[in-house]
């Protein structure tokens, strides 16, 4: 079939490869690219953007979505979607308030094992009935939110982490300038990107979201992989939510609303395809990055609204996916 | 490869015998729950969702989702103020065609740029309410023409017009789906894209259609939540529809991999999922207990209603 569709364009080989080389750097690094362009113009445009402190700030404010994004990177690469770590977050930031009483360990325990479970919960029931990630992990995006209701008496108590705490400097600490969540934040980047490009686990989440068919065919654990990506999904958002109790000193309960969505958008954004199979840790954190300048150039303005940069975000995911659907399409063109 | 007769049953009644034992559940056990005040006050809530979600079990049925029909409802409440001015009619036809431009650009996006259902519509959830907002300047604006305020309010025959006109909506939507060619076509095309495009169906405007719909629909019920509320709140209005219409939909039966539309179902499903929260509400069960069953009920009717691969 493809002999015969070679032979039938009459279109060089050599320009075909170079179309194809440029599609793929493009969809490989594209995100990278107008990140540094967005860095540039706005640095440009605005002498308080290219500051030191406003860098750091963007990359502190990023750090907690960058977290939550990195564990939805591994859970779309795997074909599937993760709907609940807004509410994981916001439930996360509870627990860790609420444990910070007893302590640093307790602090960072509590969270990642209930966020834990909820995300093994959800891989569980993905993996074994076959239902649709959608709605598994809407209903846990409720049943998260319920719980997160339960233990704060239907949102009217707000845990605060005593004023002494160790915790507080987990959020509040900086080195050289960027505080500790940024450097957990690209810690484990570094430690993902290891792990989805030099481990059997990594190369069997692509295998599986590339075709799930051919993957068990070649005997690959599927369920266990996409159990493994959503309890990854699930302890990642937790530990955001605890850093961000931690910076904030209390367990906000209204958090994390939507906040699924600008992970979704950040993964989309960075390069990777929503049909699984492809994309790369890099490419979400331009993509989370990317949504920060873009927040932080319109409170740079100043004088527009917070809901413009809604729209801004809007448009700019439909430029990217409508320019990557092209791409592919040129990529498929042999 | 047939289920046995027994799943069968569960999986296609399933629904409307959980509406029947709430209903009795509520008439047994819960004080004042058959006043017609209240029956009128739980028909009135729910005729928004049931409106949403009738647009929602097409897309669906396409084998798409529309996750920005929230977004869309606060559009459409935006744009009304702009032209109420010119009188109610003219701005409820603005409001609606706004809708109609928000799925026009929904359905392009799936079926010309083929992008995914999820990712398509993403977008507009997104920036919707921002635009939105930026139509209304932030704010809210009170309602004071006394004929949307009266479209809110008024009673036909003892049930609110916003009832009257999703009942009307489930009726068409039902003539629709089993009765036109339309129908038929949406249902191969969710059933099977690539066969329906072999079979010369013309995809590309099936699926347009139907988000142009759906769109209409969430805008329709964003008119009708401002008449109902009497102020224009593009904030708050509509916020999280998208997961109650999903869920009306799926609970009613409707498979997420296209191809069957329940639209009873999806009636059944809005009314359990009321009927349900009403219930808990009125037993003096908190918030988070509603949200952790509701959860459990979504799963467990998704898990029942799951279709036999057949390959």
């Amino acid at each position: 079939m493809t002999a015969v569709a070679e032979q039938s364009q009459q279109v060089p080989v050599a320009r075909v490869a170079t179309s194809e080389r440029l599609a793929a750097l493009a969809q490989r690094h594209g995100a990278l690219a107008v990140l540094l362009l967005a860095l540039l113009v706005s640095s440009l445009t605005f002498d308080a953007f290219a500051s030191f402190d406003n860098l750091a700030g963007i990359a502190i404010q990023s750090s907690f979505l960058v977290i939550v994004a990195l564990g939805m990177t591994f859970v779309i690469i795997g074909g599937g979607i993760d709907l609940s770590v807004g509410s994981v977050f916001a439930l996360g930031g509870v627990l860790a308030a609420w444990a910070s009483q007893w302590g640093m360990v307790a602090a960072l325990v509590a969270p990642l094992l209930v966020c834990g479970g909820i995300g093994l919960l959800n891989g569980l029931i993905i993996a074994r009935t076959g239902l649709a990630p959608f709605i598994v992990t809407l209903a846990s995006l409720l049943g998260a939110r319920g719980l997160l209701l339960a233990i704060t008496s239907e949102g009217a108590t707000t845990y605060l982490v005593p004023r002494d705490a160790v915790f507080l400097d987990l959020g509040r600490g900086t080195l050289w300038g960027l505080g500790y969540p940024v450097w957990i934040a690209v810690a484990l980047c570094a430690l993902g990107g290891l792990l989805l490009q030099r481990t059997g686990y990594g190369q069997a989440v692509y295998a599986v979201g590339g075709s799930e068919d051919a993957a068990s065919l070649m005997g690959l654990p599927v369920a266990r992989v996409k159990t493994l990506s959503y309890l990854l999904s699930g302890l990642l958002a937790g530990l955001a939510g605890c850093l961000n109790a931690a910076r904030l000193g209390s367990g906000v309960t209204i958090l994390g609303v939507g906040m699924e969505l600008d992970a979704i958008a950040a993964v989309v954004i960075g390069g990777t395809l929503l049909v699984g199979g492809a994309g790369t840790i890099s490419g979400t954190l331009c993509g989370v990055l990317l949504l920060g300048v873009i927040q932080n150039v319109i409170n740079q303005i100043g004088n527009l609204t917070s809901s413009i940069q809604s729209v801004v975000s809007g448009a700019f995911l439909v430029v990217v996916v409508v320019t990557q659907s092209y791409l592919s399409r040129i990529r498929r063109l042999r | 490869m047939t289920a046995p007769t027994r799943t069968r049953y569960v999986q296609d009644f399933g629904v409307y015998a959980a509406v029947l034992v709430l209903l009795l559940f509520n008439a047994l056990f819960t004080d004042n729950f058959l006043d017609l005040a209240n029956l009128r006050t739980q028909l009135v809530q729910v005729a928004p969702v049931v409106i949403v979600a009738l647009g929602m079990a097409l897309v669906i049925g396409s084998e798409g989702i529309d996750l920005s029909v929230g977004s869309v409802m606060a559009l459409a409440a935006a744009v009304i103020p702009l032209y109420l001015g010119s009188g109610m009619w003219v701005a409820i036809a603005m409001a609606l065609l706004a809708g109609a431009a928000a799925g026009a650009l929904n359905g392009t996006l799936v079926a010309v740029v083929n992008l995914q259902p999820i990712v398509a519509t993403l977008a507009l959830l997104v920036a919707g309410r921002g635009i939105a907002l930026v139509l209304a300047d932030g704010q809210l604006k009170q309602i004071r023409n006394p004929d949307l305020l009266a479209l809110g309010r008024d009673q036909v025959a003892g049930l609110p017009v916003v009832v009257w006109i999703a009942i009307l909506l489930a009726l068409v939507v039902g003539a629709v789906v089993h009765r036109t060619t339309y129908g038929r076509q949406l249902v191969a095309v969710g059933g099977n894209r690539a066969a329906a495009q072999l079979a010369g169906l013309p995809v590309r405007r099936v699926l347009i259609v139907t988000y142009v719909l759906c769109g209409v629909f969430a805008a329709l019920a964003g008119v009708l939540a401002t008449a109902r509320l009497t102020a224009s709140d593009p904030s708050a209005i509509g916020n999280l529809m998208e997961l109650s219409a999903i869920t009306a939909v799926v609970v009613g039966g409707t498979p997420l991999t296209g191809g069957r539309i329940r639209v009873l179902g999806t009636v059944a499903g809005a009314l359990l999922m009321q009927l349900l929260r009403a219930t808990l509400i009125k037993h003096d069960l908190p918030d988070s207990t509603a949200q952790l069953v509701q959860a459990a009920i979504i799963l467990v009717a998704v898990y029942v209603a799951r279709q036999r691969r057949t390959t």
